[in-house]
């Protein structure tokens, strides 16, 4: 009733190939498009970007870093605040040195190096698996934070170690720094996820993605029927470092604008990130979208309604919230280990059989 | 999502603003492993403007209205804290974290906010050519770092040549903020300075300490913050190092800091920008706020280190706001008369004794180029058996001629990263 299919044909194996086969799917795919470049820019204030978009966006390419890395691959990583502190401070290092650089070359750059980074890293899981390798990249969440606190070189030998953003701009805008307009800096973000889950989103359907799940669900098996593990798992590293990169690298220079390592990409940001491809939903990217969304605003939510409307001292507030977290994720684990994105599957086949189901 | 949103805006719109008032955002931290220091500080710089508002009636016949907001130490949901209280007409921001306030740095000053960031945050903020809406009087952290050496020159018959002074920091911008004036003042003086970073949030220090044990210092200096202070006074009863030769800087000199350790903490010292005991003021607030049962918190930190230090930026705050009062003859102020009130403040002695506290703090007094205050902390030491700090020293001067070119530098190359013209504070 919902889905209405009736007279929706394909013609074409193209058509038939296509994200979103059916039309309404399509045609809502196109709806959130055109609210988010043509209507949300010219309505939202300082708040809302700052408090929820920005950092929405910004953990949404994040989250498809890492869903293509574990969720795809199958690679569990635990170094994704790791990589994403590569991304700022490589954004921060060619920010300084080539003032002229245009902001989306600086940051496509950033996310280059944060890849080479991520194969470096990503070399141990042609020998190691599962819970091990999981401990190696945990090595490499430790080791690039100690790295970027100990050398001055990285910080520009600033007197605290923090790194600031200056400011840049692109088209004559401010993209950058304290006087950026905030819709400047959403439509910033927004290039990147788009155009990164577009990219990510026809990976995974292509040649690539096929052998990143076979090694995921067989890594003897794929390689039986001719899957290269060494490239496929590397691909997979080097893919997905570059996306967390480039959400570490928006994260500095665009949403926070000052950044200390230890603080902002520490192991926390790590799980913060896992969480959300966990309860998104593993190997799917809408799962990321969700999982991010779903992470960003329900702190934010608690805090509306639990200070703002009900009157709650913080604290309390504060303290639900991590309860409410630690159990909504138990809760998917038993329940739903698929996420966010499976129970929008199910209710999708729902709705396209309400109101006979069989 | 969308519905989420729009749910989520209708709850804020319901919750709005009650107009006017004078708006002061509290980003306090009650959570998180630094609330032990977070939750005196705020219940006191909130029960001092709940007082004005019970006894006086508000400052200037307009009510103070606090917006408290969690931020764990967090500087992410720091920003979110900023962003959703300055819409409100915020007047000044007091994070109580340097992260943080390198956040809000560039975003207040574009937004005409004023920052107080009362002995911590970035210190170079003291230069107000450079840094005009960012406060740090009355004293900033290389002002502490001097006053700390200052004080063991005068213990010393004033020589530390070929002492060793170790430095415990905790690894953040905060921690390493006093590295620079010690290495300055090491050359100057002739001690040996060994840096120890600490990880956050620094309940490892086993390394640290074996470390101090081999390396024998003289001295051993903390920039210390959350459950960090209480491992170290620990860790350092527990390798007997002489406590009274373990000094702690401001933020590392609290109740709760020592009491864990018991007994064996006793004679541990720290410096305090702020005076103790037994003032005036804390009568008022037990009267007009603890007995009406407003209370910020559980009312359990009266008159505590921390709690009196929250209660000295509050009440710095309401003076400032006076000032400004009068300066533009409203009193209903804007932050950018905030900001005015702020540079133009003076505490005096006779001032301090009129609000109830006297002795709280050192005099001082602002200007269009000194943001600083004059730098002056005293010196306290734990009785563990008396269960209280014991102010040892008056306010003792730091050497600005160490600290000043210092502070030239750093606020020079902030200004040339982000392009800002200085202000000509001759005018």
């Amino acid at each position: 009733m919902f889905y209405r299919e009736a007279g929706d044909f394909k013609t074409s194996y193209a058509a038939d190939n296509q994200t979103f086969p059916i039309a309404f799917d399509r045609y809502r795919y196109y709806f959130v498009l055109f609210i988010a470049i043509a209507v949300i820019p010219f309505v939202v204030n300082e708040y809302w970007a700052n408090a929820l978009l920005l950092p929405f966006l910004i953990y949404a390419i994040a989250a498809i870093g890492l869903n293509i890395l574990t969720g795809y691959c199958g690679q569990v990583s635990l170094g994704t605040g790791g990589f994403m502190a590569v991304g700022a401070y490589a954004t921060y290092k060619l920010m300084t040195a080539f003032p002229g650089l245009d902001m989306v070359t600086i940051t496509f750059l950033s996310g280059f190096i944060t890849a080479g980074v991520g194969v470096l890293f990503g070399l141990p899981s042609l020998r190691i698996k599962g819970f091990y390798l999981a401990v190696a990249t945990l090595a490499a969440q430790f080791f690039l934070v100690w790295l970027f606190n100990r050398v001055p070189w990285f910080y520009n030998y600033s007197a605290s170690g923090q790194i600031n953003a200056p400011e840049r701009t692109m088209f004559g805008l401010a993209v950058t720094g304290p006087n950026a307009e905030v819709w400047v800096k959403y439509l910033f973000c927004l290039f990147f996820v788009i155009l990164l889950a577009w990219v990510a989103r026809n990976l995974t359907r292509g040649t690539v993605g096929r052998q990143w799940m076979a090694i995921r669900d067989m890594d003897i098996a794929a390689e039986i029927i001719g899957v290269n593990p060494l490239k496929a798992k590397l691909t997979a590293f080097a893919i997905s470092s570059f996306y967390v990169g480039i959400s570490g690298a928006l994260l500095f220079s665009v949403f926070l604008g000052a950044v200390e390592v230890g603080e902002a990409f520490g192991i926390t940001k790590s799980f913060l990130v896992l969480f959300m491809v966990i309860i998104g939903g593993l190997g799917s990217i809408f799962g990321s979208f969700a999982g991010a969304a779903f992470l960003v605003l329900l702190p934010v939510a608690l805090k509306v309604l639990g200070v703002d409307t009900l009157g709650w001292p913080t604290d309390i507030v504060a303290h639900f919230q991590l309860v409410i977290v630690g159990g909504l994720i138990i809760f998917f684990l038993i329940v739903e280990p698929h996420g966010l994105a499976q129970l929008w599957r199910l209710a999708k086949e729902k709705l396209r059989l309400w109101p006979f189901p069989h | 999502m969308k519905k989420l949103t729009t749910m989520v805006m209708a709850g804020v719109m319901a919750s709005g603003p009650a107009l006017a008032d004078l708006v002061i955002p509290d980003l306090s931290y009650r959570t998180g492993a630094y609330a032990a220091g977070g939750i005196p500080f705020s219940d006191g710089y909130q029960d001092y403007f709940n007082m004005l508002n019970q006894r006086d009636g508000g400052v200037g016949g307009e009510m103070f209205r606090i917006i408290e907001c969690e931020t764990a130490y967090n500087t992410e949901r720091g920003v979110e804290c900023y962003e959703a209280t300055k819409g409100e007409g915020a007047l000044v921001y007091q994070p109580l974290s340097t992260g943080i306030t390198y956040q809000l740095i560039p975003r207040a000053t574009a937004d005409g906010i004023p920052l107080h960031t009362m002995g911590y945050g970035r210190t170079s903020a003291a230069n107000g050519e450079i840094f005009s809406n960012v406060f740090n009087y009355p004293a900033n952290y290389w002002d502490g770092a001097s006053v700390i050496i200052n004080a063991l020159l005068d213990e010393n018959d004033g020589s530390l040549e070929g002492q060793k002074i170790v430095l415990l920091y905790h690894n953040s911008a905060y921690g390493r903020e006093p590295i620079r004036t010690l290495e300055v003042l090491s050359e100057q003086h002739g001690f040996e300075l060994v840096q120890l970073a600490v990880d956050h949030p620094g309940q490892e220090q086993g390394n640290q300490w074996l470390t101090i044990r081999r390396e024998r210092p003289d001295y051993v200096i903390m920039w210390g913050w959350g459950v960090m202070n209480q491992v170290a006074v620990q860790e350092a009863a527990n390798i007997r190092f002489p406590m009274e030769n373990f000094i702690g800087n401001w933020w590392a000199g609290a109740e709760h800091d020592v009491i864990p350790a018991g007994d064996a903490a006793n004679g541990y010292r720290a410096l305090n920008m702020n005076g103790l005991g037994d003032m005036p003021v804390f009568a008022d607030i037990q009267t007009h706020v603890h007995d009406a049962g407003l209370a910020a918190g559980d009312g359990s930190n009266l008159g505590s280190v921390l709690y009196t230090r929250g209660m000295y930026a509050a009440m710095l705050a309401a003076e400032a706001i006076r000032v400004a009062q009068e300066m533009h003859g409203v009193a209903a102020i804007t932050p950018a008369m905030m900001r005015d009130g702020m540079e133009a403040l003076e505490m005096t002695a006779a001032r301090m004794e009129e609000l109830g506290a006297p002795g709280i703090g050192p005099e001082f007094s602002v200007s269009c180029s000194d943001h600083g205050g004059t730098g002056m902390a005293a010196m306290q030491q734990w009785n563990a058996s008396e269960q209280e700090w014991v102010t040892l020293t008056d306010f003792i001067a730091p050497d600005d001629a160490v600290t000043q070119p210092l502070i030239e530098e750093d606020s020079a190359m902030f200004a040339a990263e982000n392009g800002i013209e200085a202000r000509d504070c001759a005018m």
